[in-house]
């Protein structure tokens, strides 16, 4: 099982590779560059020669491939990700600062949708055609209707029309306050989550469901066991390998969910970095966090690969 | 006096509902089981055999099945009126079943040997530890070679055979009074048959326990079976000793049965399938005898009424109206 994590995070360089060439290219060509938001801001008369010294000094005077090339080689021999074009920070700062922020977000998120997904789905299969099934599909159903930057955007506005309430705008990270930390990350982190489970509750019946009527699960009731062992020791751990392959399978949709959700909740997370930075065009800093953002899914893919061969005795990597 | 049946079915009845109606897969099914014995349970399939097994240990799958009536007595207590709780102390204890399909019948997640030593740990609250070493001497006991070792060996690494056995091992741990063995040897080949086959009736031989064996192959009824009782069309049509049943067959589906096997003696492996005919749509049934559309001696009154099991011989029990006369 070593080897094979070994071979699967080598087989990731090529994948990086492309994915950093697309993204650096496409985040170049943007309409309206970011010399030109520079003289704008600066007020510096845009003629010739005061761009082409902007351009020197950013670096961008060289042509596309041979600017990617020495960003690959820093990366390679320095570990660096570049400076911010405008802060002049190493990007690499500002995303250790950032990233732990969006993480404990989206690990919040995947927290709240397994602890929501896993139960009712488990529930509405067992009780199958019974009112709490009924509840449980019409509420993923709602969670699949409703977009979560509408749900996050009413979470944000009402509370505080009718009760004055309003998420603390001054983050808090969670070393300092815990408590203030989490009453800042929950709300978003539940909005997310409910989002979320919706797919993974109906995947998490249908399994149960599926794995409900197989022939072992009648040997385990014929050989008396109660409801709850043969679900929970019987069944569910079989029904299991689909729904984690599916988790795998939202890792980039729980990012871009929590990218929104910085936004609206203005939580200085790896997400609104980026959105500002898009629109700034800082370009080291949009493609530092793709990277990033592209090994993070990447291993948690690996990681529900490597776990297979814990749920499927039958996986055996090589 | 003779014993007193461990296992007295008495009118059983299971439904299920389906698209195209009610369908009555066990209809009115009375039999005895008695303390030793070995009882077979013989008709073609979608005669009712496996739904009447798994109504005895109320397995049937609710919705869309229901045990509509009847009574299933063990030791004197109607198992129909115990409560979900008091059944599950039943099963897997006093009464164990061993299924068809020994390659889906076993969790393939779970090791061999906990699955086996599961019924020991859930009804006598053995530690795991002890329940384990229980299951190694049980695996030696059904003849798994290597017993100690393969405790730790998952589903996928056994073959059917050896998965069967270890069903039986499962089946065994308690050692229930009656072991329920529904076709167990169907998905075997024809050389592991015959070991499962004896092995069975070595088991039981030793602890003294009834078994009902389900089959549709009549060289295995001729060979293990003391007692045989033929359905059709989820009734019973026929029940006896095995001596009476093939010397002595009476209902005509019996007679047409035992037609089709070539001798007696050589009778191994042949099947249910000789009689022209299809097995009758139990969601939409004849009136009368649901056997009368192939039988040979139909006459006007088997389309009219069902006919009723009666005595032809001491303990030969028949369904046909060919007996009145
Ligand atoms: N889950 C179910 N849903 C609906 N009908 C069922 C179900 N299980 C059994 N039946 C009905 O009961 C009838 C008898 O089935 P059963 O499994 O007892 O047959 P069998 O005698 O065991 O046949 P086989 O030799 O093929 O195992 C079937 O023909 C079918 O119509
Ligand atoms: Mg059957």
């Amino acid at each position: 099982m070593r080897a094979y994590a070994i071979r699967r995070l080598l087989a990731l360089i090529p994948t990086l590779l492309f994915a950093s060439l697309i993204v650096f290219i496409t985040v170049r060509l943007i309409p309206g560059d970011v010399i030109d938001l520079m003289l704008s801001q600066n007020d510096i008369s845009a003629d010739k020669k005061s761009r082409a010294q902007l351009e020197a000094a950013l670096g961008l005077d060289t042509p596309v491939h041979w600017q990617y090339l020495r960003w690959v080689g820093a990366i390679l021999f320095e570990g660096s990700l570049g400076r911010s074009l405008w802060q002049n920070t190493p990007v690499t700062e500002l995303i250790a600062q950032r990233m732990p922020i969006t993480f404990e977000l989206g690990f919040l998120a995947l927290l709240v949708a397994l602890c929501v997904a896993l139960p009712v789905g488990i529930w509405a299969a067992i009780r199958q055609d019974t009112m709490g099934d009924y509840l449980g599909r019409s509420f993923s159903i709602l969670m699949l209707a409703v977009p979560s930057f509408w749900m996050g955007t009413l979470v944000m506005v009402f509370p505080s029309i009718w009760w004055g309430w309003s998420p603390d705008i001054q983050f808090v990270a969670f070393h300092v306050d815990p408590l203030r930390n989490l009453g800042q990350m929950m709300p978003p982190a539940i909005i997310l989550g409910c989002a979320l489970s919706a797919v993974t509750m109906r995947m998490t019946r249908t399994m149960m469901l599926e794995v409900l009527r197989q022939d072992y699960v009648r040997t385990a009731w014929a050989k008396g066991l109660n409801e709850r062992l043969v679900v929970i020791r019987h069944a569910l751990r079989n029904a299991l390998i689909p729904v984690v392959t599916l988790i795998g399978l939202q890792a980039p949709i729980l990012i871009g969910g929590a990218v929104i959700m910085e936004q609206i909740f203005v939580i200085p997370g790896t997400g609104l970095m980026l959105l500002d930075a898009v629109s700034q065009r800082d370009y080291p800093i949009v493609t530092g966090v793709f990277l990033i953002v592209g090994v993070a899914v990447q291993l948690i893919n690996l990681i529900v690969d490597l776990s297979y061969g814990f749920l499927d005795p039958k996986v055996r990597y090589r | 006096m003779p014993p007193s049946p461990l296992l007295q079915v008495r009118d059983l009845t299971t439904e299920f509902r389906t698209e195209r109606g009610t369908v009555r897969a066990v209809n009115g099914v009375s039999f005895d089981v008695f303390p030793g014995e070995t009882l077979a349970i013989v008709g073609e399939s979608g005669s009712g055999k496996s739904v009447t097994a798994l109504s005895v240990l109320r397995l049937i799958p609710t919705p869309p099945g229901r045990i509509a009536g009847g009574e299933v007595l063990f030791d004197g207590q109607n198992l129909l009126n115990l409560t979900e709780h008091q059944m599950q102390r039943v099963r897997g204890n006093s009464i164990a079943m061993i299924f068809q399909e020994p390659m889906s019948s076993l969790n393939p997640s779970l090791p061999i040997g906990m699955q086996i030593a599961e019924p020991l740990n859930v009804h006598h609250n053995t530690p795991w530890a002890k329940a384990i070493d229980a299951a190694k001497t049980l695996l030696s006991r059904v003849r798994v070679p290597d017993a100690a070792r393969r405790v730790d060996a998952w589903p996928h690494q056994f073959s059917g055979g050896m998965r069967q056995r270890a069903m039986i091992a499962m089946a065994l741990a308690n050692a229930p009074r009656l072991l329920i063995a529904d076709e167990p040897t169907t998905a075997l080949d024809v050389t592991v048959q015959a070991q499962i086959l004896d092995l069975l009736k070595e088991v039981t031989r030793e602890t003294g326990s009834s078994l009902i064996l389900i089959t549709h192959d009549l060289g295995v009824v001729a060979r293990y079976a003391d007692r045989v009782a033929v359905m059709y069309g989820g009734r019973l049509v026929e029940s006896g000793t095995a001596t009476d049943i093939y010397e002595r067959p009476s209902h005509p589906y019996t007679i047409g049965l035992m037609a089709s096997v070539p001798r007696l003696d050589s009778a191994a492996g042949s099947r249910l399938t000789a009689i022209d005919g299809q097995p009758p749509d139990l969601a939409a049934l004849p009136p009368g005898c649901a056997f009368a559309p192939r039988c040979r001696n139909v006459h006007a009154r088997c389309g009219e009424a069902v006919p009723v099991l009666r005595e032809v011989a001491p303990n030969h029990l028949s369904a046909c109206f060919l007996h009145d006369t």
